[in-house]
C-alpha cells in the first residue's frame, strides 16, 4: 500500500527514541514525517539541527503554510501545535494547550487523519502522559495504521501503554523494529 | 486500503467539510464576520469541539443554533478568536525591542502603536509596562484593537487568574524588565488586577483585520500569531494594511514563525531581526 505520510509523537525519552528511529531508516526512505515531540515553549531549534546532522533526511522546523514534501522531516515548533490542512500544508496554532501540551500531538494526528485517512501511520512513543492516545484512535478510525513502541522498550511506558488501552488493533513494536518496519513499506 | 470503516469515515469527512463551509457562509452573511479565508484545520477543530461539546449530532445543527438563537453566535466567535496569550510571550521578542526599536522611537515627540489582535490584553499590559520602563509612556498612544468584543471587555478590565503569574514574572525577567513585576498588580483573592494608569494611554477599540481598513497612522504595528490562521491571499491583505498604516521607518513586529518574506510588501520593509521578526518600512 502506498502510505504518504508518517506522524510521531512522543515526549519524554523522546529525543533518545527519535534518534533510534532516524538512524534505523533506509537511505531510500522518503514518505515525509511529522513530528510533535513535547519540549519547553523556550526551546531554541537545536533538535532539528542535530536531527539533520543525522539523517538523511531534510529535518527542519515546521513553517505556517509550507507544504509536506517527501525526504522531508518536521518537527513542532516549541510553543506552537502543529496541523495538517487537507491540501497537505502545515499550518501553526496557539490556541490552548492540549492534554496539557503545546505543541499537542492528538492536535496533529486529528488533522493529518483528516488529511490523509488511511495514508497515514501514526506511531506514539515513549512518554508520561496521555497525549497521542486520541488521536491514534482518529487514524485507525479513518483506515491509517497505527504504531505504538512496546512499553518495555520505552525509557517512560505511560504514553504507550494509554494509546494501546485506547487502540487495541495498533501494532506494538520494540522501538529498534519501528525503523525495519518503516523500511518495508 | 477502502475497508467498509474506512469508507464510512471518508463519507463524513467529506460531509462535515460541506457542513464547515456552509456554516462560515452563514456566519458571514448573517453576522458579517469573514472566516472564509481562514487556514480550515484550525477551524474544523473548534467546530467540531463545539458541537461534540453541545452534544450536537451534526454540524448543521450548530448551523441552526448560530443561525436562529441570538446569543449562541458570541460562543462560536469566542471559539474561533484566539484567546490564549500570555504576557510577555517570547521573552526574546521584549528585549529586542528594548534593545533595538525603542531608542529610535524616543526621537519621536510622540508615538503611536497598533496591537493588532490583541484579544484578551496580556499583549498590551506587557507593552505597557516596558514602554513605561523606557521612558515613553507619556508621549505614547496604544491602540489596542481586536474583532472579539467579549476579548476587549476582558483587556479592558485586565483581570487575569494569579496562577498564571509566576509564568509572567519568569517571562518579564527575561524580557529585561527593570523592576520588580508585582509592583504592576495587586492580587485579590485567585485574580490578580493590574495597574489602572497602565492603561491610561491605551484606547481599546473593535478592528477586524480582514473587513475594517486603515483607521490611523502610526509609528509601531504588533501582530504576533494571527496571520498564521490566515491563507495566503489574506495575509497579503493584512501586511499590505499594515504597511498603509505605518509611518515612512515605522517598525512591524510579528510572532516568532510568521515572515514577511512571502508577502507582497517584502519590499518595503528591511529586517531589524530575523529571529524575533521585527521589520522597519523603508524611508523611500
Amino acid at each position: 500500500m502506498d502510505f504518504e505520510a508518517v506522524v510521531i509523537g512522543s515526549s519524554a525519552g523522546g529525543l533518545k527514541a527519535l534518534k533510534t528511529i532516524i538512524l534505523g531508516l533506509d537511505k531510500t526512505f522518503s514518505i515525509p514525517i511529522i513530528v510533535v515531540q513535547h519540549m519547553s515553549p523556550h526551546s531554541d531549534s537545536f533538535m532539528s539541527r542535530y536531527f539533520n546532522q543525522l539523517s538523511h533526511l531534510q529535518v527542519k522546523e515546521a513553517d505556517e503554510r509550507e507544504p509536506v514534501r517527501p525526504s522531508h522531516m518536521y518537527l513542532a515548533p516549541p510553543n506552537y501545535h502543529l496541523l495538517v490542512e487537507e491540501d497537505k500544508t502545515l499550518s501553526l496554532s496557539v490556541e490552548e494547550k492540549v492534554n496539557y501540551a503545546r505543541p499537542s500531538i492528538d492536535v496533529l494526528f486529528e488533522s493529518a487523519a483528516f488529511a490523509w485517512g488511511s495514508r497515514l501511520i501514526g506511531i506514539v512513543l515513549t512518554g508520561a502522559n496521555n497525549d497521542g492516545a486520541t488521536g491514534l484512535k482518529k487514524i485507525t478510525q479513518a483506515g491509517g495504521l497505527a504504531i505504538i513502541q512496546s512499553p518495555e522498550t520505552a525509557e517512560v511506558p505511560i504514553m504507550p501503554i494509554s494509546a494501546i488501552d485506547n487502540c487495541p488493533d495498533a501494532i506494538v513494536l520494540k522501538l529498534e523494529d519501528i525503523p525495519l518496519f518503516l523500511n518495508k513499506l | 486500503m477502502e475497508t467498509p470503516l474506512n469508507k464510512d469515515y471518508n463519507a463524513t469527512n467529506l460531509t462535515q467539510n460541506i457542513e464547515i463551509e456552509l456554516l462560515i457562509e452563514a456566519i458571514y452573511k448573517r453576522y458579517g464576520y469573514d472566516f472564509r479565508n481562514y487556514n480550515k484545520a484550525h477551524l474544523k477543530r473548534r467546530i467540531l469541539f463545539r458541537t461534540a461539546a453541545l452534544g450536537l449530532n451534526s454540524i448543521s445543527e450548530l448551523q441552526h443554533k448560530v443561525l436562529h438563537e441570538n446569543d449562541f453566535f458570541d460562543l462560536i466567535l469566542k471559539d474561533f478568536s484566539i484567546n490564549v496569550t500570555e504576557m510577555f510571550r517570547d521573552p526574546g521578542f521584549y528585549a529586542t525591542l528594548r534593545r533595538e526599536v525603542l531608542p529610535m522611537l524616543r526621537t519621536y515627540p510622540y508615538v503611536k502603536i497598533w496591537l493588532a489582535g490583541c484579544s484578551t490584553g496580556e499583549e498590551v499590559y506587557s507593552f505597557a509596562i516596558m514602554i513605561k520602563e523606557e521612558g515613553l509612556y507619556e508621549r505614547t498612544q496604544i491602540y489596542a484593537t481586536d474583532f472579539n468584543p467579549i476579548s476587549l471587555e476582558t483587556a479592558r478590565k485586565g483581570i487575569y487568574p494569579i496562577s498564571r503569574i509566576k509564568d509572567y514574572t519568569a517571562n518579564y525577567q527575561m524580557s529585561e524588565g527593570k523592576q520588580s513585576f508585582s509592583d504592576y498588580y495587586v492580587a485579590h483573592y485567585e485574580s490578580v488586577i493590574f495597574n489602572q494608569d497602565l492603561r491610561k494611554n491605551v484606547v481599546f477599540a473593535e478592528h477586524n483585520l480582514v473587513t475594517d481598513s486603515v483607521f490611523a497612522e502610526v509609528h509601531m504595528v504588533i501582530c504576533r500569531n494571527v496571520l498564521i490562521y490566515f491563507n495566503k491571499d489574506l495575509q497579503n491583505k493584512v501586511v499590505r494594511l499594515f504597511s498603509e498604516s505605518l509611518v515612512k521607518g515605522g517598525f512591524l513586529g510579528l510572532g516568532s514563525k510568521e515572515n514577511l518574506m512571502f508577502t507582497d510588501v517584502v519590499e518595503q520593509f528591511t529586517v531589524v531581526d530575523g529571529k524575533e521578526k521585527i521589520y522597519k518600512k523603508k524611508i523611500i
